[in-house]
């Protein structure tokens, strides 16, 4: 295995509890899982999603098939050997509470005897990672951190050897849904600095459309239902089973998943404070459109101006836009763009860069067009 | 008691401290090897009952058994076999203990959090490392307890061994106090005993306060 992230495989694995004719908890499964990327396994309870991401590690052995960790079968190590090159995060974290904050971290490199130094180092380099300061967190114990601590603190002792893969069971699960929605974010912060193979299991979709760059939906006896990127599996479900799963809001989930700056912008007709009504009315009709963007000096949008407000003749000024035009940044989900487009009078987007400088126009069209059009997730 | 002597004689105990300290010794080396051969058996009876949990009931059955039997039965029980000596007198002491130890040592073990043991197995812990550096040291406080109880109890019981001629504080109490209608040893004795308990106990706590700081945090 490299340090920086593997390639896993699951070829045909099964488990089945019992003698020979027991039930399934898992059949039959296949993934590839690539390097780097966070495969969610998702389903309803007793899908086998929790079964599937234990044999990976061995905490439960399959009974047929065979999983490879970058073309190393896992059942050629001895499991501890195994699990000491796989982090492993679970949802009560389960910090060990006799050992302090940096203790914990370093357990690992401890199992895996790096000299003392190193794992100093390691384990105040990690703390920094999930945002929590080594000389105030190292030397507590787990009994006087916070809900969101503790699971930080899970997560750097699990990536603290550097592991290629790292397994995650529900990791967000016990804390409230602010926390959660943090956690999450910043999870995906650091994960795009460490760039891991995660197999990550949740039973909340809205979650795995979050987290995933590839998500398997399993149902009911480890039957993989559809692998797939979240935006192929929201825009074209391989079943009604999935259809279900995702829900009946599966096109709004969609759009949380896509940014504006994926949109083509669209060129609006712009004015500035002092122009004549009439070269205004000339533009509008040139476009065929009905609104005009009136601009300040620095390109910053003051707000919409209707055709019905440009008659007679004179300059247009500040006055005459419609206050409160909102804004949006590329950064922006499709989900909040639409949202904000159907709040305002005018239902286009303006969108902004950081100096607030106009970069063009978003419409409601533009953003249910890609709704129609299953794309992969842009990433 | 002699008519016209005084009930407690300072006097005598300040002429006899020597043989106060050897008293002493003696009872503590009797409890001592008592706790720690006692110790021994239930820490591999509750490793045992960690590997196969149905041995649990019949162990503790056992040992219940044994704790229900008045003690001065037990010391004579084992003259026949093992006569007047330090292992009759050990026999029945320990035989007290594994109750008290058994049952704190396997209520400690279990009392680790599911998710502490998952997160060891998941990190790549052998068994004999999650035991060792997981396990026993989070049972320590449980431990700690029983180890305190068992050893309070032992000193009290040593007393009582004195009668098949285990010396100790006892024999200030019986042999002197007693027999002898001296009720200045008596007193002695019985005092002794009891700052002895204590001073043993709350020593025993300091310990456990040091060794697991980390559960100070949840008043443990």
């Amino acid at each position: 295995m490299s340090s920086s992230a593997a390639v896993v495989r699951l070829e045909h694995v099964g488990k089945r509890y019992g003698s020979e004719g027991g039930p399934e908890a898992v059949s039959d499964l296949s993934l590839e899982i690539p390097a780097g990327e966070i495969c969610v396994l998702v389903g309803p309870s007793g899908c086998g999603k929790t079964t599937t991401m234990k044999m990976i590690n061995r905490l439960i052995e399959p009974t047929s098939g065979r999983i490879t960790i970058d073309g190393e079968d896992v059942m050629a190590l001895p499991a501890v050997e195994l699990r000491r090159r796989i982090g492993y995060v679970i949802q009560q974290v389960g910090l060990f509470p006799h050992l302090t904050v940096a203790q914990n971290v370093a357990v690992v490199p401890r199992l895996l005897r790096w000299p003392e130094a190193r794992v100093r180092e390691r384990t105040s380099e990690l703390l920094d990672l999930v945002r929590l300061q080594p000389s105030t967190y190292g030397d507590r114990y787990p009994a006087a951190l916070s809900g969101g601590e503790r699971q930080r603190v899970g997560v750097a002792r699990a990536l603290a050897a550097d592991p290629p893969l790292m397994l995650m069971d529900e990791p967000f699960g016990a804390v409230d849904p602010i926390l959660r929605d943090r956690l999450q974010n910043e999870f995906l912060r650091l994960q795009a600095q460490v760039r891991k193979t995660i197999v990550f299991v949740t039973h909340d979709v809205d979650e795995a459309i979050k987290m995933a760059d590839r998500i398997a939906i399993l149902q009911k006896g480890g039957v993989l239902a559809q692998y797939d990127t979240p935006d192929a599996i929201l825009a074209a479900p391989a079943s009604d089973f999935v259809a279900h799963f995702v829900g009946a809001d599966r096109g709004l989930k969609r759009l949380s998943l896509g940014r504006v700056r994926d949109l083509e912008l669209g060129k609006p007709v712009t004015a500035r404070a002092g122009e004549p009504r009439a070269e205004l009315r000339r533009r509008l009709d040139e476009a065929a459109t009905d609104y005009v963007l009136l601009l300040d000096e620095k390109d910053r949008p003051l707000g919409w101006i209707g055709r019905g407000d440009l008659s007679g003749d004179g300059a247009v000024g500040v006055d005459d836009a419609i206050p409160g035009s909102p804004t949006l940044e590329p950064e922006s989900t499709l989900r909040d763009a639409l949202s904000v487009m159907l709040g305002s009078s005018v239902q286009l987007g303006v969108v902004v860069d950081d100096d607030e400088r106009v970069l063009g126009v978003v419409s409601v069209d533009a953003i249910s067009e890609v709704l129609r059009t299953p794309t992969t997730r842009p990433t | 008691m002699t008519e016209g002597q005084p009930f407690f004689q300072l006097d005598w105990v300040l002429d006899n401290l020597d043989t106060l300290a050897q008293r002493i010794g003696e009872h503590m080396l009797v409890t001592v090897i008592a706790v720690v051969a006692g110790f021994v058996i239930s820490f591999g009876l509750a490793l045992a009952v960690r590997r196969y949990p149905r041995l649990y009931g019949p162990i503790l059955a056992v040992s219940g058994v044994l704790y229900a039997v008045p003690s001065i039965a037990l010391f004579v029980l084992f003259i026949p076999i093992t006569g007047l000596s330090l292992l009759t007198a050990e026999i029945a002491l320990v035989s007290y203990t594994l109750v008290i130890l058994v049952r704190n040592i396997v209520t400690g073990l279990r009392g680790v959090p599911a998710d502490v043991i998952e997160a060891a197995r998941g990190m790549g812990y052998t068994d004999r490392q999650r035991l060792w550096r997981v396990e026993l040291p989070i049972a320590l406080p449980i431990i700690v307890a029983g180890v305190r109880i068992a050893t309070v109890t032992t000193i009290g019981l040593v007393t009582i061994a004195t009668l098949i001629g285990m010396g100790g504080l006892g024999y200030l109490i019986v042999n002197i106090g007693v027999q002898q209608r001296f009720p200045t040893a008596t007193i002695t004795g019985v005092a002794v005993v009891v700052l002895l308990s204590t001073i043993v106990d709350l020593g025993l706590l300091a310990v456990q306060r040091r060794l697991t700081p980390w559960a100070k945090a949840r008043g443990g």
